[in-house]
C-alpha cells in the first residue's frame, strides 16, 4: 500500500508525458489510478467489517521510531472510500471541465499529488508520517487555489489559504510532539489506547491547544474560516473535491482519530461543541449575504465543518454516530452540488445565482442532479442528509455542556442552510429565464455523470439506510465506543428532533422567500464583518511585513562593519555567558615557551596592530598577510601540518582575490566618526578578551579531550585512514562536510550573481560604449 | 586590468601548471593516509589556474578549462551526494563509509574517496568562479576602452 501510494506520486509527475500521448483523455486515464485504489480498499471490507483492523508496517527512520505505517481500520477506510471514489469522479469531471486548458497537465499532477498526499494523511499510523503528508495537502491546495496564477485574486487566496493552514501546521507539529512525549509513542494506534495517560499528563493543556490550533486553521473552524470561502478561486473540479469532500475535512479527520486519546475532558468537549457551533451559525449566516454560488457552497461547507466539530465535542455515542453519518451525506451533496455549480458557470459564463433562471428548461438533467443533492443539503428525506441531520439534532438535545445555547445555534444553522439550499436549486433552475453571458446547453455526459453518481448514492442511502449501519458501526468503533450498535432509519416517529426539522423548513421557506430583502438589510452589517477575522489577518500580514521592512533596515544595512559589530555582539553575550555563568573561571598558566614561538607571536601581534594604523589599504592587506602566515607558522611548529597546508593556501589566493577587487575599491578614507571608532575599539577588545579566557579555559579543563581521543583511537580502524583530520572530514563528520559544500557552492552562487547583476546594471547605466571609468 | 604577463611568468605558468595539478591529484589520493586530502589538493589546483590566467588572461582560461567553473561546483555536490547512496544498498545508515578492493590493481577505493574527489571539485569550482565573476566584470568595464 507504501509502495502504491509512492507509485502514486510518481504516476503524478508522469501526467505530463501521458498528456502529450493521449492529449485531452489523460483525466479519465489518470481517474484509473484511485478507482483501483477505491476497489483494492472495497476488498479489504469484509475484514474490518468483522472488527479486526489492519496494520500495514514499514520502516522508514527505524532511529527515530519514525515509520511509514498505515493503520487501516474503519474511520480511515471511509475517509480513503470518500477520496478515491470522489477522486475519481472529480477527475472524469475534470476531463470536460478543463477541455481544451493549456495548463491541464500541471493540473493533473498537482490534484493527483494530492490525493495521494490526502491518502497518506488518513492512512498514516506515525504522527511524523501524517503531519508530512498533512503539509503536502496544503501545499497541493496551494498550487490548486493559485492555479489561475495570472489572476491576482487567485495568488492572494492562495497565499492567505497556505498562510493559515501552514501556520496551523506548526501549531500541529508542536503539538504533535508533546502528544509524543506525553504517550511515549509516535503512533496513533497505541496512543488511542493510551487515553487517560494523556489526559492525565501534565502537558495536557498545551497539547491539546495546539493540535486544536492545527485542526480548526485546516478545517476551516471559526475565527480561522475567512480562508475556506476565498479558496473558490481555484477551478470548480478544486473546490469539489479539495475544499468540500476532502482536504478541509483533514481536521475533523484527526480530532475524530484523537477523540479516545484525548477526548472525553471538561476542556475538549467545551471547546469542540462551542467552537463547532459558532462556527456553524457564522458560515450559515455567511452563506446566505452571499450570490455568488461557489461563495454559497463554501460558507454552507463551513458550516457544515462546525457541525462535525461540534458533534465530536458533544462525543456521546449518538453523537459519533450523527458525525458518520453528516460526514457521509455532506461528502455526498457537495461534491455533487459544487460540480453543479461548475456545470452552471462554464454553461451560462457567470456564477451569480440572482443572475440565471429557469435553466431547467434546457438542461433538466442537470436540474434534477442539483434538486436532489440540494434536498440532502436541506435535511429534507428522504434524502441521507435528512438523517445525518436528524441525528444531529438528537444529539444536540441530549447534550448537557451548554445545552440551550448550542441547540439555538444549532437551529438556527439548520434553517439557514435549508434557506442555501433552496437557493441553490431554485434560483437558477426555476423561475423567469433570464439572459447569460452564454447561451447554456445540456452538459456534457462527463461533466453529469459525477454529480449525478453521488446524488444518487445520497438518495439510495437516505431511502436505505440499513445499508450503511455495518459502516457506520465500524467506523464508530474506530473513535472509541465499544460495541456499538447501530441502525440508521428515515423515520423515526414523531418525536422532538422532527417538530425541529419542521419549523426549520418553515424558517428556511421564509428566508428564501424574502431573501433580497434580508440580503439588503444584511448589507448593513457589512462594516462589522469587514472587522472581522479576515481584517485580523491582514493585519497581521500588514504588520509582518512592516516588521520584516524594520529588521532588515535594521540588522541588515549593507554596512559589513555593521554585520560584524552585530555578529561580535552577539557570540560575546552568549560565548561570555556560558563561559562566565555556565563554568567555573579556572585560569592558571605559566609562560613557557620557546624563543622562536615568542618571535612568531610577536610578528602576529606586530601585523594585527599595523593592519589597523596602516593609512594604505595594500599595506593593511600586506599586514594582515604576516599575520595569516604567522599563523601558519604556529601550525607548523605544533606539527599540523594540514592546518599549514590549508592555511598558507588559503592566505595565497586570499591575496589574490584582494588584488583583484582591490582597483575597483574607492580611495582609502575613514569613514567612521571618532565615537564609532572607540565603539569598534571595545568590541574588537572585548571579543578579544573573550577569545583568550575561553582559550585559556580549555587549556585548563579536562572534558573536551575525550572527543579527540575517540577520534584519534578510531582513525585508523574505522575509517581506515591514518591522516585524522581527512578521516574526521570526509567520514566521520561527512555530513557536516557536505552542508559546507552546499554554502560553498551558494556562496560561489552569490559572487556570482550580484558581480553579473552589478555588471547587467553597469551596462545598463553607462551603456557598453560608455566612456571608461576612473578607478580611484 | 589584468593583461597577459611577462615571458618569465608565461612559461613558468606553463610549464608549473602540469605539475600543480599533478601535485594536486597526489595530495588528493594520498590525502586519507598522509597530509592533503579534497581541500587542500582543491585550493593548489586553483592556485594552479589563477597562476595560467595570470599569464595568459581570461579567455585562455576559459579555452583551458572548457567546462563552467559552475558546472564544476554542481558536479562536486553530485558526487558528494553519490557517495552517500552505497552505503543505502548496503542496507546501511546514510553516509556509513563503504570500501571494496579494486580486484587487479589491489587498490582500495571508497565512498570516502568518492566524496572527497566531491570536496576536490566543489572547492575548484567555487574559487574559479569567484576569480572569473570578477575579471568578467572588470571586462565590462574595461570594454569602453
Amino acid at each position: 500500500m507504501q509502495l502504491a501510494i509512492l507509485a502514486g506520486f510518481v504516476a503524478a509527475g508522469l501526467a505530463p508525458l501521458l498528456h502529450r500521448w493521449f492529449g485531452a483523455k489523460t483525466p479519465l486515464l489518470m481517474a484509473v489510478l484511485p478507482a483501483a485504489f477505491a476497489v483494492w480498499l472495497a476488498t479489504l471490507w469484509p475484514s474490518l467489517a468483522d472488527g479486526k483492523s489492519l496494520l500495514l508496517e514499514w520502516a522508514w527512520v527505524p532511529g527515530l521510531d519514525i515509520t511509514l505505517t498505515f493503520l487501516i481500520d474503519g474511520l480511515s477506510w471511509l475517509f480513503a472510500m470518500l477520496i478515491t471514489v470522489i477522486g475519481a469522479l472529480v477527475l472524469v469531471y475534470t476531463g470536460e471541465y478543463l477541455k481544451g486548458e493549456r495548463d491541464l497537465p500541471r493540473f493533473l499532477v498537482v490534484i493527483t499529488a494530492f490525493m495521494m498526499s490526502m491518502l497518506g494523511l488518513v492512512l498514516a499510523d506515525n504522527l511524523v508520517a501524517l503531519f508530512v503528508f498533512w503539509e503536502l495537502t496544503s501545499i497541493t491546495s496551494y498550487l490548486l487555489i493559485g492555479f489561475h496564477h495570472t489572476d491576482p485574486v487567485a495568488r492572494k487566496s492562495a497565499q492567505q489559504g497556505l498562510f493559515v493552514t501552514v501556520g496551523g501546521g506548526l501549531a500541529l507539529l508542536a503539538g504533535f510532539v508533546m502528544l509524543a512525549q506525553a504517550g511515549d509513542s509516535w503512533s496513533l494506534a497505541v496512543l488511542t489506547e493510551r487515553g487517560e495517560q494523556l489526559t492525565g499528563h501534565a502537558l495536557y493543556t498545551p497539547l491539546l491547544i495546539c493540535v486544536l490550533i492545527g485542526a480548526f486553521t485546516k478545517s476551516a473552524q471559526f475565527p480561522f474560516h475567512f480562508w475556506l470561502p476565498n479558496a473558490m478561486a481555484a477551478p470548480t473540479p478544486v473546490s469539489a473535491y479539495l475544499h468540500s469532500a476532502t482536504m478541509v475535512k483533514a481536521g475533523v479527520y484527526l480530532l475524530a482519530r484523537l477523540h479516545p486519546a484525548l477526548g472525553g475532558t471538561e476542556p475538549w468537549e467545551m471547546t469542540l461543541s462551542l467552537v463547532g457551533a459558532v462556527t456553524m451559525l457564522t458560515g450559515a449566516f455567511l452563506a446566505i449575504r452571499n450570490t455568488n454560488i461557489k461563495k454559497l457552497l463554501a460558507y454552507s461547507t463551513v458550516m457544515a465543518l462546525g457541525t462535525l466539530t461540534m458533534l465530536l465535542g458533544i462525543g456521546t455515542e449518538g453523537a459519533l454516530i450523527a458525525f458518520v453519518t453528516f460526514l457521509l451525506a455532506h461528502s455526498l451533496y457537495k461534491g455533487a452540488l459544487f460540480m453543479v455549480a461548475g456545470i452552471l458557470d462554464h454553461e451560462t459564463g457567470t456564477k451569480d445565482v440572482t443572475a440565471m433562471g429557469g435553466l431547467w428548461r434546457v438542461m433538466p438533467r442537470t436540474a434534477l442532479v442539483a434538486c436532489v443533492a440540494s434536498l440532502s443539503l436541506a435535511g429534507l428525506p428522504p434524502l441521507l442528509g435528512f438523517i445525518g441531520k436528524e441525528l444531529m439534532l438528537t444529539s444536540v438535545l441530549a447534550t448537557d455542556h451548554y445545552g440551550g445555547l448550542i441547540l439555538l445555534l444549532a437551529f438556527t444553522g439548520a434553517f439557514l442552510t435549508l434557506a442555501v439550499a433552496a437557493i441553490v436549486a431554485l434560483k437558477p433552475f426555476f423561475g423567469l429565464r433570464r439572459d447569460t453571458p452564454n447561451t447554456p446547453h445540456e452538459s456534457p455526459a462527463g461533466m453529469l455523470v459525477g454529480p449525478a453518481l453521488l446524488a444518487v448514492l445520497s438518495l439510495l442511502f437516505g431511502l436505505a439506510p440499513g445499508m450503511l449501519d455495518s459502516l457506520v458501526e465500524t467506523t464508530v468503533s474506530g473513535l472509541g465506543v465499544v460495541e456499538p450498535g447501530v441502525h440508521l432509519t428515515l423515520w423515526h416517529g414523531i418525536n422532538l428532533p422532527l417538530l425541529l426539522s419542521v419549523a426549520s423548513l418553515v424558517l428556511g421557506s421564509l428566508v428564501f422567500r424574502y431573501w433580497d430583502g434580508i440580503r439588503g438589510r444584511l448589507a448593513l452589517l457589512d462594516p462589522l464583518i469587514h472587522r472581522g477575522p479576515e481584517h485580523g489577518y491582514e493585519m497581521l500580514m500588514a504588520g509582518m511585513v512592516r516588521f520584516a521592512e524594520w529588521q532588515t533596515r535594521f540588522l541588515q544595512n549593507g554596512y559589513v562593519r555593521n554585520y560584524l559589530v552585530m555578529t561580535l555582539l552577539v557570540l560575546l553575550g552568549l560565548v561570555g555567558h556560558a563561559l562566565l555563568v555556565r563554568h567555573p573561571l579556572e585560569i592558571g598558566f605559566s609562560v613557557d615557551a620557546y624563543f622562536h614561538e615568542v618571535v612568531v607571536a610577536g610578528l602576529m601581534i606586530a601585523g594585527a596592530l599595523a593592519s589597523c594604523v596602516m593609512r594604505s589599504r595594500l599595506a593593511a592587506v600586506a599586514a594582515v598577510g604576516i599575520m595569516g602566515f604567522s599563523i601558519a607558522l604556529i601550525f607548523v611548529l605544533f606539527s599540523a601540518p594540514d592546518l599549514a597546508i590549508t592555511q598558507l593556501l588559503v592566505e595565497t589566493l586570499t591575496v589574490v582575490l584582494l588584488v583583484l577587487v582591490l582597483f575597483r575599491l574607492p580611495r582609502f578614507a575613514t569613514l567612521s566618526t571618532p565615537k564609532e571608532r572607540w565603539r569598534d575599539l571595545v568590541v574588537a577588545g572585548s571579543f578579544g578578551t573573550l577569545m583568550t579566557l575561553l582559550m585559556l579555559s580549555v587549556l585548563n579543563g579536562d572534558q573536551l579531550s575525550r572527543i579527540s581521543d575517540y577520534m584519534v583511537s578510531n582513525s585508523q580502524p574505522l575509517g581506515h585512514g591514518h591522516n585524522i583530520v581527512n578521516v574526521i572530514l570526509v567520514d566521520f563528520r561527512a555530513l557536516d562536510t557536505l552542508g559546507e559544500m552546499f554554502v560553498l557552492a551558494l556562496a560561489s552562487i552569490g559572487v556570482h550573481a550580484m558581480l553579473r547583476f552589478h555588471a547587467a546594471e553597469h551596462d545598463a547605466s553607462h551603456g557598453l560604449s560608455g566612456r571608461r571609468e576612473d578607478h580611484g | 586590468m589584468v593583461r597577459s604577463g611577462t615571458l618569465i611568468l608565461n612559461v613558468a605558468a606553463r610549464l608549473l601548471l602540469p605539475l600543480q595539478l599533478l601535485f594536486s591529484v597526489f595530495l588528493l589520493l594520498r590525502g586519507h593516509d598522509e597530509p592533503g586530502g579534497g581541500f587542500i589538493a582543491g585550493l593548489v589546483a586553483s592556485g594552479a589556474f589563477t597562476l595560467y590566467f595570470f599569464a595568459y588572461g581570461r579567455n585562455a582560461l576559459g579555452e583551458m578549462l572548457k567546462v563552467s567553473p559552475r558546472d564544476l561546483v554542481a558536479m562536486g555536490l553530485l558526487f558528494g551526494m553519490l557517495s552517500t547512496l552505497p552505503a543505502w544498498w548496503a542496507g546501511e545508515p546514510f553516509f556509513t563509509a563503504q570500501w571494496w578492493t579494486v580486484p587487479v590493481l589491489g587498490i582500495k577505493a571508497s565512498t570516502p574517496l568518492i566524496f572527497d574527489i566531491g570536496v576536490y571539485l566543489a572547492v575548484v569550482g567555487s574559487v574559479l568562479t569567484a576569480i572569473t565573476a570578477l575579471i568578467d566584470t572588470d571586462h565590462v568595464d574595461e570594454s569602453g576602452d
